[in-house]
């Protein structure tokens, strides 16, 4: 099974550090493990997401400002 | 001995049953946000009811255990774990010196009730051993819970492991999420339409719900009444002259994203209050995540006590099952 990476929380997903900056990441992008992708918004403050593993992102399943739930994958790695 | 924090989780605090008798100085009540679910861990544990346990939000904490103790979680669905096996929530269970405590991802609700044999003992401030982070009182030095930290426990009374809470007493948490109101004394701020409208609509939890309050959107922005402003209240037709807010109040501010004081509210402001969540459903809202669709439900008083009634009954059920 293609591993992906989970939201370790609920809240709005954003895959940009600032609406003003571009995307962590987008597909098709190399991603480390530890690597942050997003942010997750939740209780007034933003956590970033790491990715859990090394390889490449094939796929985003969330949209930028879109609600996530704890445990919902975010996106999908290949590699 | 104390419990070592190896992760702190995403908030995880210290609380008990509350502070109440210091709102009126601007001191919240503090408390578990779920305290049904809070008091169910402590008496499946051998706890008292409202001994100090962790509340954890969203994310659990990782412990590592110094001395043999019974653990109990119930609220979220957050599958303990320890050393790594699956633990049934709602279930006293062992944990031996040397072991750790774990979570696996937030299945349902949003707050999971982590109880010690022994309690945590932390000094009391106040008349309770609640976290009230703003204010840096309470629980461990004031603060959430960080890595490294040393909690100490009580002397644990005589309890069993397996214990368990069954199910039909257990207070889940759905979607959507019905929440009881009773209209205040501000109601008549508001036009008929507003009036209706609030109760009809269905609102979404926004993400910056906290421990102070839970704020709602997606529902129609509420019209006023024109008036003359009173002394101290200004233009903003959202705005009194400063008043108490209790905890449950539903205040509106601009008339666009209600919010729902919860357990660590500030006492009081300027805003109007258009009613206040009954009492038997405050626990409900500690359970709830961001975006769980809501409906507000307009009840009279009777129903209202009719309800805490109701909740009452629920806790002897509870507190029979588990003697």
């Amino acid at each position: 099974m293609a591993k992906q990476i989970l939201s370790p929380l609920p809240g709005t997903f954003y895959r940009r550090p600032a609406p003003d900056q571009p995307p962590y990441k987008e597909a098709g992008d190399a991603v480390a493990k530890g690597e942050v992708i997003g942010l997750v918004e939740v209780m007034k403050s933003f956590h970033e997401v790491k990715s859990t593993a090394d390889g490449k992102i094939a796929a985003f399943l969330v949209e930028n400002e879109g609600p996530v739930q704890a445990g919902q994958p975010l996106a999908d790695l290949e590699g | 001995m104390p419990t070592k924090v190896i992760a702190g989780g995403l908030a995880t605090t210290i609380q008990d049953l509350g502070r109440p008798g210091y709102y009126h100085l601007g001191i919240p009540i503090s408390g578990a946000m779920d305290r049904f679910a809070l008091r169910a861990a402590n008496r499946l544990v051998g706890n008292d009811e409202g001994a100090a346990a962790l509340e954890a939000v969203f994310i659990g904490p990782e412990l590592e255990f110094t001395e043999d103790a019974l653990v109990a979680v119930t609220g979220a669905e957050m599958t303990p774990k320890v050393d790594g096996d699956e633990q049934a929530t709602w279930t006293a269970f062992p944990v031996k010196a040397g072991q750790v405590l774990s979570f696996d991802f937030l299945r349902a609700g949003a707050r999971a009730y982590i109880a010690i044999s022994g309690g945590i003992d932390v000094p009391m401030a106040l008349g309770s051993r609640s976290t009230y982070a703003i204010g840096a009182l309470g629980g461990f030095e004031g603060r959430a819970i960080q890595p490294g930290d040393l909690l100490p426990l009580g002397k644990a009374a005589p309890a069993r492991a397996g214990k368990s809470l069954p199910e039909a007493l257990r207070r889940g948490s759905g979607s959507p999420v019905e929440l009881r109101v009773l209209p205040g004394l501000y109601w008549h701020r508001i036009v008929e339409a507003s009036q209706k409208s609030f109760f009809d609509d269905t609102w979404k939890v926004a993400p910056e719900c906290d421990r102070m309050g839970y704020r709602f959107r997606s529902g129609k922005a509420l019209e006023f009444v024109p008036r003359e402003p009173p002394f101290g209240a200004g233009s903003d037709p959202s705005n009194i002259t400063d008043a108490c807010y209790p905890y449950g109040s539903v205040q509106v501010p601009g008339g666009t994203e209600p919010i729902v004081l919860h357990r660590d509210a500030v006492s009081g402001g300027g805003y109007f209050m258009l009613g206040t969540v009954i009492s038997a459903d405050m626990d409900l809202i500690g359970q709830m995540q961001p975006h769980t669709p809501t409906r507000f439900v307009k009840v009279d008083m009777d129903e209202a006590l009719a309800a805490r009634h109701d909740r009452q009954r629920m806790l002897d059920r509870m507190r029979e099952a588990l003697a």
